[in-house]
């Protein structure tokens, strides 16, 4: 008798997973990546003659809890139409009945492999406004992201930066809000009980979160999220996952280290404060930092000494001053001469 | 501060300075003064081209070797009417450009469209 080899049964496996598109415009190319709940496949849009990526659920139907969570998540980025923020372009049930999903398809690299080629820090710090901006457009849509980390942003062959996987997005404001009123809140109420943070990479996934449910990323998820504490969580739970990343593009490590300048780690330290009511008050704000820092002025983060001041203003007009440096002691040489 | 204005006040300060610098030449110490003045002018016209020229040109090579050409000949108009000090008022002189063409290059700011 002969045994099929790990190989073989591993692609049996995905051969029986691949999703049935039949009676689609969607051609299925091939398997990108697997989520916390589903696939994201290659297709191609044969009305469009386009490539997308497909998110599909590993299970059939359409009513569940994880049928519901896609659906909600598709309709929670087609509310959010951001250059930063990944499009959607379709929804719908397939003919073996499960739900999917149909976006762009974003070729470029993670940010955690991307930034592997991006050695100057203020080009860094560039790339992190961005992200900034993506998020900063969904607070203002009322909507948080709640699993910001470099593996969640893609860089596009021209620098283009995308926040993706809003899976675990909540809603902030249900009244007011574009997203909340694309979403069905009735469809999407799931909860479950308490349960701890685990150490893998995604917790935990629900619908719509109770209180007491965790998920997110350790080292990147703030506190009152890793508690369960889903009732609070607000903007600065996004500051602090945003924080825990640019200390990450700083010193490639998401905590437990410290950034190379004195600013850049004050504005680390205050966007990743244990307490909410001490970190920035919104992403605006933390970015406004960031590019003070970048044009060579003070951040509000951080109290300046005497000779940190004097440092900075040096390094912000380094040319200028050399250049009256030189005048200076061409006219001290003029005069030895004339004096010789 | 636009680049003019800016070119304008930084070619007259660093030009009067430049002027200045005069007193520690006992020879010519007499004529302070008129010294000062004219080389305030001269900061002042240097200055003012650098500044229509960071207008023109948005490069700052470029605005360096501008100011150090005009600060240049300026000084040199300057030096043959007094029939001597080459080395003394052309050197600084056309530093004193570069150093204007510099500064309305880099610390400028780009006019703004009027709006209505």
């Amino acid at each position: 008798m002969k045994f099929l080899s790990d190989s073989a049964l591993e692609r049996l496996r995905e051969g029986a997973e691949a999703p049935d598109l039949g009676g689609t415009r969607y051609r299925l190319l091939e398997r990108i990546a697997r989520g916390g709940m589903g696939v994201v496949y290659a297709a191609e849009d044969e009305n469009l003659q386009r490539r997308v990526a497909l998110k599909v659920l590993d299970v059939p139907g359409s009513d569940g809890d994880l049928a519901n969570r896609l659906i909600r998540e598709a309709r929670v980025l087609a509310a959010l139409e951001h250059p930063g923020i990944v499009p959607v372009h379709d929804v719908g049930t397939l003919a073996d009945g499960r739900v999917f999903y149909t976006m762009k398809f974003v070729e470029g690299r993670r940010l955690d492999k991307y930034i592997e080629s991006v050695i100057s820090i203020p080009d860094r710090l560039r790339l992190f406004l961005r992200i900034c901006d993506a998020v900063a457009f969904a607070h203002a849509r009322g909507v948080l992201h709640r699993d910001l980390k470099p593996a969640n942003v893609m860089v596009g062959p021209f620098g283009e930066v995308l926040v993706m996987d809003w899976g675990l997005a909540k809603i902030l404001r249900p009244a007011d809000s574009d997203a909340s009123r694309v979403a069905d809140p009735e469809a999407t109420i799931f909860e479950k009980p308490n349960q701890p943070a685990t150490s893998g990479d995604v917790t935990q996934i629900s619908a719509v979160t109770g209180h007491g449910t965790v998920m997110g990323t350790p080292g990147y998820m703030s506190p009152e999220q890793a508690r369960g504490d889903v009732e609070h969580l607000d903007a600065r739970s996004d500051i602090y996952s945003l924080g825990a990343l640019l200390r990450f593009l700083l010193t490639g490590k998401p905590e437990g280290t410290t950034a190379p300048d004195k600013s850049l780690a004050a504005i680390c330290a205050k966007s990743t404060a244990t307490s909410p009511a001490e970190r920035y008050p919104s992403v605006q704000e933390m970015a406004l930092d960031i590019s003070r820092y970048l044009d060579g002025l003070a951040v509000g983060a951080h109290r300046e000494s005497v000779f940190e001041k004097v440092g900075r203003f040096y390094r912000r007009y380094r040319f200028f001053i050399l250049l009256i440096a030189a005048y200076l002691a061409m006219r001290v040489l003029i005069l030895l001469f004339m004096h010789r | 501060m636009n680049k003019v204005l800016l070119g304008l006040l930084l070619g007259a300060l660093l030009g009067a300075i430049d002027g200045g610098s005069a007193w520690f030449t006992p020879a010519v110490r007499a004529q302070l003064a008129g010294i000062i003045f004219g080389s305030t002018i001269k900061g002042l016209i240097a200055g003012v081209a650098a500044g229509i020229f960071a207008r023109k040109v948005n490069s700052v090579p470029l605005g360096i070797l501008f100011g150090l050409a005009v600060g240049f000949v300026l000084a040199y108009i300057v030096a043959y009417m007094q029939h001597g000090y080459y080395l003394e008022i052309i050197l600084p002189g056309s530093i004193v450009g570069m150093i204007v063409g510099y500064a309305t290059q880099r610390y400028g700011a780009a006019a703004t469209p009027a709006t209505r």
